[in-house]
């Protein structure tokens, strides 16, 4: 260690959760904090120095992954996003694994419900008759679908969403802001061919994938690390568009038509 | 030892990124019941870092590319040592694999007439990379996701089981390839979340397992980038090709220190970012080597008028291969023209408004704005070389992707070697995974579909596997009683000794004192214990890792003291200049004692035999794409007049 990092070190507290599907809890520890560092870099300097078998996941440590979500102090986020500078140094920082999701083992939960409402979402549905390599697309109409594309699958939306953070009995049927988005990405996509293949993405967000039970309290936007505006961008115009769906059949085949001449 | 739960698959895709996703698609789309085995969450692998974009002479942006210009491209990146049937194919197939990503939904930057964009990058004659913003990775490893998805959507309506011909294995590790007489039988591997052994039995084995940056202390590479698939194809008998060319990328973070290494996108200079040293002189037109002498920019003012019109200037010196880029920020810090934190200036702030950088660099302003306080639309980045890409690997054949000499194996992506010689030229990775992720799952696929007879899985070798990972539950210290080593401690020295020792500038006497400190490593890992129990322990993890970081380790080393020359990823000191006697050479390692037994401690004999073998004369018309008065440059006399 350099001695200019030396010299801003200091101890910090820490509270970890320890423990597996049959419990557990928190346990305390202090550790050393050097400039510049991120909450996995302390994660991990415990891991080196006083608990090798501390469960955490982890991947790129550079916010483009998606794995080391986690709650410090209660709130959703990336331990490798999080940076030290942000909490005073006598500050207690307790660092607890997603609370949507079943604990496997100290900051690792099992995020297969993500997967699970993945595969319920209908692929990207090719223009038939368009070649490989004949795809003509504006930058303004894929802009919209692009920044839903962003996402790093991080899953805080999920995890925060109050629609299941406490109540995992509407987990069957909502898929969660990172798959409604998801839908709405496919809806706004330029090319997607699922209405002529007889799927429409906005009945199925509504009916299939749990639309409804959003209420627009935009706690998803607020966690995303990428900043999607995944509420207003994604979920109120879905929203807006299932209504339309619903209620005027003109808008439906207005659709229909400016599509085809595409 | 309780008996080890077994599966049936045809073929089994070790590693979950671009390659192995890639080849995972085409092997179930031929038919074969494939599984799909990786370290990570499905769509977390490395490739998701991936910044630049996907090289592939689709002439979107100018009508003059063609797969030729490309291939010369790649062979001048390489300096000639690509296996050029490689550099030949991947040239040809790379717009198709883009195109194909489009028909999966793929959502690229797009030109004003709607075609997909293509950006600049260091070596490319022209702009090349299709690319969404700086986060082209992540594009194509959520494309391919989202394919295998919909495959299993498919399976789902055929069969009632998304699982039925095409599963993931996330979080789970592959410790041994296991073989019946010559041929590949199947993998024995472990569940990450709890201990659990358990044996895929399959003909066919395809490795896209990456790297082996985390041997190194700076580095670009996740904590998955630990040579698995390099020392599974080792372990099972197959060669490896050309360890000593190592990519340090030029422009990685300085600091803070604990995000030392990430790197900082080739884009950055493709757009018109340029390098300053502490004296504020573009320094890179003091480092242009002859070989490129006619292909760059002599002054600023060239060089700044190609960004508009590229058919009348040449380009910048920013854009020369990697390799030349980071000996130069190498060689200015060492001058003392460095940054204060050991680097040198990168700077956009000057060159392009603050929006325009916003919305061509998003992931960039973000990760300095947030992890290093530095707003790149107001003051330059602080950049230096980080261990990015190794271009030696697995020894395939160029059309097959199957491994040398163990049938049934095959290699794709960043683990096989060859495709980029001595040094891969950036956006050149992506391409690659794709075009021999395809072939090699194809191929795969072909192979198992044809045997008469299926390997069988002898129950002594998966009780010889299942011994060896859980040897680290069991061990001591040198003396009964004492402690057993720490596996976090020896990954550390591991990683400084390489950095140190075997890093971007190389001296016989460091890499000697390298493989003796490889040695004492082998021994003391033999060492490595952890606590607590199998399920989820990272310590464990890394013990087993370790065997793998140490045989990669030995192989670059090894490999970098023989090779007396300089070349792309190779940089001697005592040896500065390429030396065309070179190009034809390839150093293979194998595995010393392949009977299995390990951590050998003669520094030595090690663990690795290395061989010299010839390669293969270019073919004709492919030597032809290019003037005489170039091709004296890397060729041996003997080859200009064959």
């Amino acid at each position: 260690m350099s001695t200019a990092a030396a010299s801003t070190a200091y101890d910090a507290h820490f509270r970890v959760w320890r423990g597996d599907t049959g419990g557990g809890g928190l346990k305390d520890f202090t550790v050393e904090v050097n400039e510049g560092e991120v909450v996995l870099d302390i994660i991990h300097r415990l891991q080196a120095t006083q608990a090798p078998d501390l469960a955490v996941r982890w991947n790129c440590k550079a916010g483009k992954c998606g794995s080391c979500s986690a709650e410090i102090n209660g709130r959703p986020r990336l331990l490798c996003m999080t940076r030290m500078s942000v909490f005073t140094r006598d500050e207690t920082i307790t660092v607890t694994p997603l609370r949507a999701f079943p604990v496997v083992r100290d900051l690792v939960t099992d995020v297969g419900y993500n997967y699970a409402k993945a595969r319920e979402v209908p692929a990207f549905v090719p223009p038939p008759g368009v070649e490989p390599g004949a795809y003509r697309m504006a930058q303004e109409d894929v802009d919209r679908p692009q920044e839903f594309r962003k996402c790093i699958e991080c899953f805080l939306c999920q995890d925060t969403c109050h629609v299941v953070r406490d109540h995992e009995e509407n987990k069957t049927s909502f898929a969660g802001p990172r798959f409604l988005m998801r839908v709405a990405e496919l809806d706004m996509h330029p090319l997607d061919a699922a209405a002529d293949a007889g799927l429409d993405r906005k009945t199925t967000a509504q009916e299939e994938h749990g639309l409804g039970y959003c209420n627009i309290t935009k706690c998803c936007t607020e966690v995303c690390p990428e900043n999607i505006r995944i509420t207003d961008n994604a979920l109120i115009p879905l929203k807006e568009r299932a209504v339309d769906r619903k209620y005027d059949p003109l808008v439906w085949l207005g659709n229909k038509i400016r599509r085809r001449e595409r | 030892m309780a008996q080890v739960e077994r599966q049936q698959w045809d073929v089994v895709v070790v590693g979950a990124g671009g390659a192995g996703l890639r080849a995972a698609i085409e092997a179930r789309e031929q038919g074969a019941r494939t599984a799909v085995i990786c370290k990570s969450l499905f769509g977390k692998a490395h490739t998701v870092m991936a910044e630049g974009g996907i090289a592939a002479a689709m002439a979107n942006v100018n009508s003059g590319d063609n797969w030729q210009v490309h291939f010369r491209d790649t062979m001048r990146g390489g300096k000639f040592l690509n296996q050029w049937r490689m550099a030949e194919l991947h040239a040809r197939e790379a717009p198709d694999r883009v195109w194909e990503l489009e028909t999966w939904g793929a959502l690229f930057d797009r030109t004003k007439d709607g075609r997909i964009s293509q950006r600049n990058f260091g070596g490319h004659e022209y702009p090349r990379l299709a690319h969404v913003g700086d986060r082209t990775g992540l594009e194509l490893i959520r494309t391919l996701q989202q394919k295998i998805v919909a495959l299993q959507q498919e399976d789902k309506k055929e069969f009632g089981d998304y699982e039925a011909r095409l599963k993931v294995f996330q979080e789970c590790t592959v410790t041994r390839v296991l073989k019946e007489g010559g041929r590949v039988s199947g993998a024995f591997c472990y569940e990450r979340e709890s201990g659990r052994f358990f044996v895929i039995e399959a003909p066919g084995v395809v490795l896209a397992t990456g790297g082996i940056g985390k041997s190194f202390k700076v580095t670009s590479n996740s904590w998955e980038y630990t040579g698995d698939g390099h020392a599974l194809a080792l372990l099972a008998g197959a060669p490896l090709l050309n360890m000593e060319f190592v990519q340090f990328h030029p422009t990685g973070m300085v600091w803070p220190p604990s995000v030392k290494g990430i790197l900082v996108t080739e884009s950055v200079r493709g757009d018109g970012g340029v390098l300053r040293n502490s004296d504020g002189k573009r320094f890179m037109f003091d480092y242009i080597p002859d070989v490129f002498k006619e292909k760059y920019a002599e002054s600023e003012e060239e060089g700044d008028g190609w960004y508009e019109d590229p058919d009348h200037h040449r380009r910048p010196p920013e854009l020369l291969p990697r390799d030349e880029v980071a000996r130069a920020i190498n060689a200015e810090v060492k001058a003392g023209r460095g940054s204060p934190h050991g680097g040198v200036f990168l700077d956009v702030s000057t060159r392009m408004p603050a929006e325009v950088i916003k919305r061509r660099l998003p992931s960039m302003y973000h990760q300095f704005k947030e992890l290093a306080d530095v707003d790149i639309t107001a003051e330059p980045m602080e950049v230096g070389p980080t261990c990015h890409y190794v271009m030696g690997g697995v020894a395939v054949d160029s059309d097959t992707a199957a491994a040398r000499g163990v049938p049934g194996l095959f290699a794709a992506g960043e683990v096989a070697g060859g495709m980029h010689g001595s040094n891969r030229l950036g956006g050149n990775s992506l391409s690659d995974l794709l075009v021999f992720g395809r072939r090699a799952g194809l191929h795969a696929a072909r192979y198992a579909a044809d045997l008469a007879v299926r390997p069988v899985v002898d129950e002594p070798q998966v009780a010889t596997a299942a011994a060896e990972a859980l040897r680290p539950f069991s061990a001591e210290g040198p003396e009964a009683g004492a402690a057993p080593e720490n596996p976090y401690t020896l990954h550390q020295e591991l990683q400084q000794a390489m950095n140190d020792l075997v890093g971007i500038i190389r001296r016989e006497a460091e890499m000697a004192q390298a493989l003796e400190k490889l040695a004492e490593l082998r021994t003391r890992a033999r060492r490595a214990g952890v606590e607590g129990h199998r399920q989820f322990n990272p310590g464990w993890h890394l013990a087993l890792d370790l065997r793998n970081m140490l045989l990669v380790s030995e192989c670059v080393a090894r490999a970098a003291l023989e090779r007396t020359e300089s070349r792309g990823g190779h940089t001697r000191e005592d040896h500065p200049g390429m030396n065309r006697a070179w190009r034809r050479v390839n150093l293979l390692c194998r595995l010393a004692d392949p009977t299995g037994g390990l951590a050998a401690t003669d520094p030595v004999g090690g663990q690795i035999d290395l061989e010299r073998v010839t390669t293969d004369p270019v073919r004709p018309d492919l030597l032809a794409l290019f003037d005489k008065e170039e091709l004296v440059k890397y060729l041996a006399e003997e080859e200009l007049y064959e």
